[in-house]
């Protein structure tokens, strides 16, 4: 009998069908992982587990769960907890300012009743302080952990942080299942190991691990049990033993390209060189870059790709400088400054942010002023000059976007309106006319087609690719999509952790690229 | 139905209701005997005196630095050029420009410095900016007191030291510019050069915001980010615009006196910030956008309201009701706005 069963489990939000059909068991003692690329339906599969609030909120999930034979059907994190699934969360959710004991018994500390208390109820009990110690030393000895608990988390090692976590959850008496969401991710190597360590013990106390990684060894190594997800479908669900890293690796990226494989180029070792990047450290809070060394050629689109938090968009924010950066960039031999957007721009290099709503656009500005802006500021068109002063000539911008507006098809209802008001698809577009308007030699767009639908992707990434050709524009696209980055690359660059694993001709296998985000070193497997 | 529906969007709430509260008051001031050519004419001139003081919130609402609360800075180099021009006797025209040429070079230094304390305080400008106008105004009483004038118009005709509260202007620049070219029409008195200073003022802020500089300062306060990734440098934008406030809050408040015959030191300087931010929040703006639309408008709405419901107020109840309705319509209004998300109009 299964400890905890889910049957066809299935949620759409708002139409659009992001699992479906999974099904999942879970027995007592057993350590099960559970794989797959971002936005597989990893995070939504935990978040009905947890019964967190943003699945009820849009109209619930399909299919059923069953905890101890019984039907399971949270409907808050506090039931959840209560039936006895504790869930270790990716962030912290610690209050730096509390000691460590406080943290492990937050929201369930053991009180003393007094005389008050025995008048105006429980509210009013005071802590048991000696008590909470103990318990709290007891969760922290189970995960073999040596600690001062009176210090306050705030200035912890970030692995400490993450068994404060776990402690708190096994104090709580009756937990049977513990999920781990990227406990790892944030981990050094040697904290990692202890981690895993320790997930070993709690199995043996019983405990059944849901465990979600994105590290292929370290799932290969601790846990009993695989499960790779999909596009929100399950696609595999094996015993650990029964796999390789590398047939886990295909499944989590694997699907249909339609490439274009006749366009991709190489490039000879003797082409030009457009960028040159060395020893670049960028320290953008969740993608920071640790060192890495980059050449660009001239006339090539360039991938970066890579899971969340890696750093791939690091190395963008950190070339146009919004990032506090050190290192060298070379563009066409000359070395650029760092931290100084405006020169770059000046050197002819153009950025189209992630971040579109707050970098990428005015979103309370008319579509044709954010069309012209970067180039009235940084190359004076759109300039007419009256006496000394420098007047921004509306006609001619009002005219130049009229024309961007038809040529990339922006759907809007005149020039006039504020880009708060179009789709995400528009938007982009937009800034892509902005980037069209610049005209640089070297164009860098991060998550073009992030939240847009598949029309506006396509037009998107063709529009990169006739820029490319028509006016031979160096470009480099980051994107946490594989298919798009395989769709309009020459090469495609992976990070992981900061650096870059490994660089491949779009037209790799799909296996090579999955192993080489999950961290594996490639050349070491295929041999 | 379409269309009604269009226009009232367009003209907004807020304006369209003290719109009718002012066509309502005018019509009982005719029906209470008050005199309508009286009434216009005030209406004008009180529009000429205060239009400056609220074209100073167009720059830093631009530049994101929200509505300058501390307007008083400005008022007091204003003041200062002003007390300057008086002392050394100077009559007509040339008092009055050197009154400016003292004034606008001292507000141009407190607005740089202004400014760095801005940048420093991002996200609570206008809380800052409002203390800071207390504080400063309460140093420049102690000045007043201590300044060295010698003129005996400005000084307390007894113990001869210390600025007088309020100055007469008879003597220097008073009414200059109110009745140069001035004439009546329908017994309507039009004050041409003071609409005319106006005109020019609001004209050049229009052209510096059409200018790449005035466009990149305007860019600052849309979006940081946005700003930062083309290149600009947002904190120097900021500046400037602090800087330009406060010189034409140093303009506003002579041409303010000008017009009022007198000087007004002392406290006095407290009470300006917040009837021109009711002012261009009335006329439509946001805490983060505003044009010199919106300036003409709110300043005829809110000095109209104020010119016209006052007498009829008082006339109506008992007692002086006059400075209660002007204070609360005010920070009435400063307080709706405030209340609105930003980026909605209030």
């Amino acid at each position: 009998m299964a400890l905890l069963q889910l049957k066809d489990i299935g949620k759409k939000y708002s139409g659009n069908q992001v699992l479906e059909g999974v099904s999942l068991e879970l027995n007592p003692g057993e350590i099960h992982g559970l794989v797959g690329e971002n936005g597989a339906g990893k995070s939504t599969l935990m978040n009905i587990l947890f019964g967190m609030p943003v699945i009820h909120s849009t109209g619930g999930y399909e299919g059923e769960m069953f905890l101890d034979g019984e039907v399971y059907n949270p409907k808050t994190p506090m039931e959840a907890m209560n039936l006895g699934i504790g869930m270790v969360h990716q962030e912290f959710m610690l209050i730096p300012g509390f000691t460590v004991v406080e943290n492990i018994k937050l929201n369930r500390e053991n009180t003393r009743s007094t005389v008050v208390s025995k008048v105006f109820g429980k509210k009013l009990e005071v802590l048991d302080k000696k008590q909470m110690v103990e318990d709290a030393k007891d969760a922290l000895n189970k995960l073999n952990l040596d600690l001062d608990y009176n210090l306050p988390v705030k200035g912890l090692p970030v692995g400490y942080m993450q068994f404060i976590e776990i402690a708190r959850e096994i104090d709580k008496s009756n937990l049977k299942v513990l999920i781990l969401d990227e406990p790892t991710a944030v981990l050094t190597e040697s904290e990692a190991e202890q981690f895993l360590e320790v997930i070993k013990r709690l199995s043996n106390l019983g405990i059944a691990i849901l465990f979600i990684t994105h590290r292929l060894d370290e799932i290969k190594s601790v846990t009993d049990h695989i499960t790779i997800l999909r596009d929100g479908k399950l696609i595999k669900s094996v015993k650990t033993e029964d796999i390789t890293t590398i047939e886990i690796a295909g499944l989590m990226v694997g699907r249909d390209f339609d490439i274009t494989a006749s366009s991709i180029r190489k490039f000879d070792d003797d082409s030009e060189i457009a960028l040159k990047i060395e020893e670049l450290y960028v320290n953008m809070p969740g993608e920071a870059i640790k060192g890495i060394n980059l050449d660009i050629r001239k006339g090539e689109i360039l991938g970066i790709g890579g899971l969340a938090g890696q750093g791939k968009l690091g190395i963008a924010n950190g070339i146009i400088g919004l990032y506090p950066t050190r290192g060298k960039i070379y563009k066409d031999g000359k070395e650029l400054p760092l931290n100084n957007p405006r020169e770059v721009l000046e050197h002819e290099i153009a950025f189209l942010s992630e971040d579109r709503k707050e970098v990428g656009l005015l979103l309370d500005e008319p579509i044709d002023f954010n069309i012209a802006y970067t180039s009235i500021e940084i190359k004076e068109d759109f300039i007419k000059k009256l006496g000394p002063l420098k007047i921004v000539d509306k006609i001619k911008v009002r005219d130049h976007s009229l024309d961007m507006i038809k040529k990339l098809d922006i759907r809007c209802k005149d020039q006039k309106q504020h880009t708060r008001y179009l789709s995400g698809g528009n938007q982009q577009k937009v800034c892509i006319a902005r980037a069209l308007t610049f005209n640089p030699d070297i164009l860098m767009v991060s998550e073009p087609t992030r939240g847009i639908d598949i029309g506006a992707k396509n037009l998107v990434l063709d529009t990169l690719l006739e820029l490319n050709k028509k006016y031979n524009m160096t470009i480099i696209i980051t994107s946490s999509e594989l298919a798009e980055l395989k769709q309009v690359s020459d090469r495609i660059a992976i990070i992981t952790e900061g650096k870059i694993q490994t660089i491949l001709p779009a037209d790799a296998d799909d296996r090579l690229f999955g192993l080489a985000m999950s961290g594996e070193d490639i050349k070491e497997v295929i041999n | 139905m379409e269309i009604i529906k269009n226009l009232y969007k367009k003209i907004g709430f807020p304006r369209l209701i003290i719109t009718v509260f002012l066509i309502m008051f005018l019509i009982s001031a005719v029906g209470l005997g008050l005199s309508l050519p009286d009434l216009l004419t005030d209406i004008i001139n009180r529009f000429g005196m205060n239009a400056i003081m609220v074209l100073a919130m167009v720059p830093t609402i631009q530049a994101g630095t929200g509505i300058n609360l501390n307007l008083a800075l400005g008022v007091i180099f204003g003041l200062i050029g002003a007390l300057v021009s008086m002392e050394m006797g100077l009559q007509g025209w040339n008092s009055m420009i050197v009154a400016f040429s003292i004034a606008i070079p001292l507000a141009i230094i407190a607005g740089y410095l202004y400014g760095l304390l801005m940048n420093r305080i991002k996200g609570q400008e206008m809380t800052v900016g409002n203390y800071f106008g207390f504080s400063i105004v309460s140093l420049m009483c102690i000045f007043w007191l201590i300044a060295p004038f010698k003129n005996e118009s400005l000084v307390w005709a007894m113990g001869g030291k210390g600025l007088r509260v309020t100055l007469t202007l008879e003597d220097s620049f008073g009414s200059l510019l109110n009745d140069f070219l001035a004439f009546k029409i329908a017994g309507v008195k039009i004050p041409t050069g003071l609409l005319l200073f106006f005109a020019i003022c609001a004209g050049l802020v229009y052209l510096f915001t059409n200018t790449k500089t005035g466009t990149a300062l305007r860019v600052s306060g849309s979006g940081e980010k946005f700003a930062v990734s083309n290149g600009l440098n947002v904190d120097k934008y900021r500046i400037l615009s602090v800087i330009i406030s406060t010189v034409l809050a140093a303009i506003g408040i002579i041409i303010y006196s000008q017009a009022f015959g007198f000087l007004q030191l002392y406290n006095a300087p407290l009470y300006v910030s917040m009837p021109a931010a009711a002012s261009i929040l009335i006329g439509g703006a946001t805490l983060k956008k505003a044009t010199i639309t919106h300036v003409i408008i709110g300043t005829f709405l809110f000095q109209g309201l104020l010119v016209v419901a006052l007498p009829v107020i008082n006339i109506v109840s008992e007692g002086s009701m006059a400075e209660i309705i002007r204070i609360t319509i005010s920070n009435g209004i400063i307080l709706y706005a405030l209340t609105r998300k930003a980026g909605d109009t209030a």
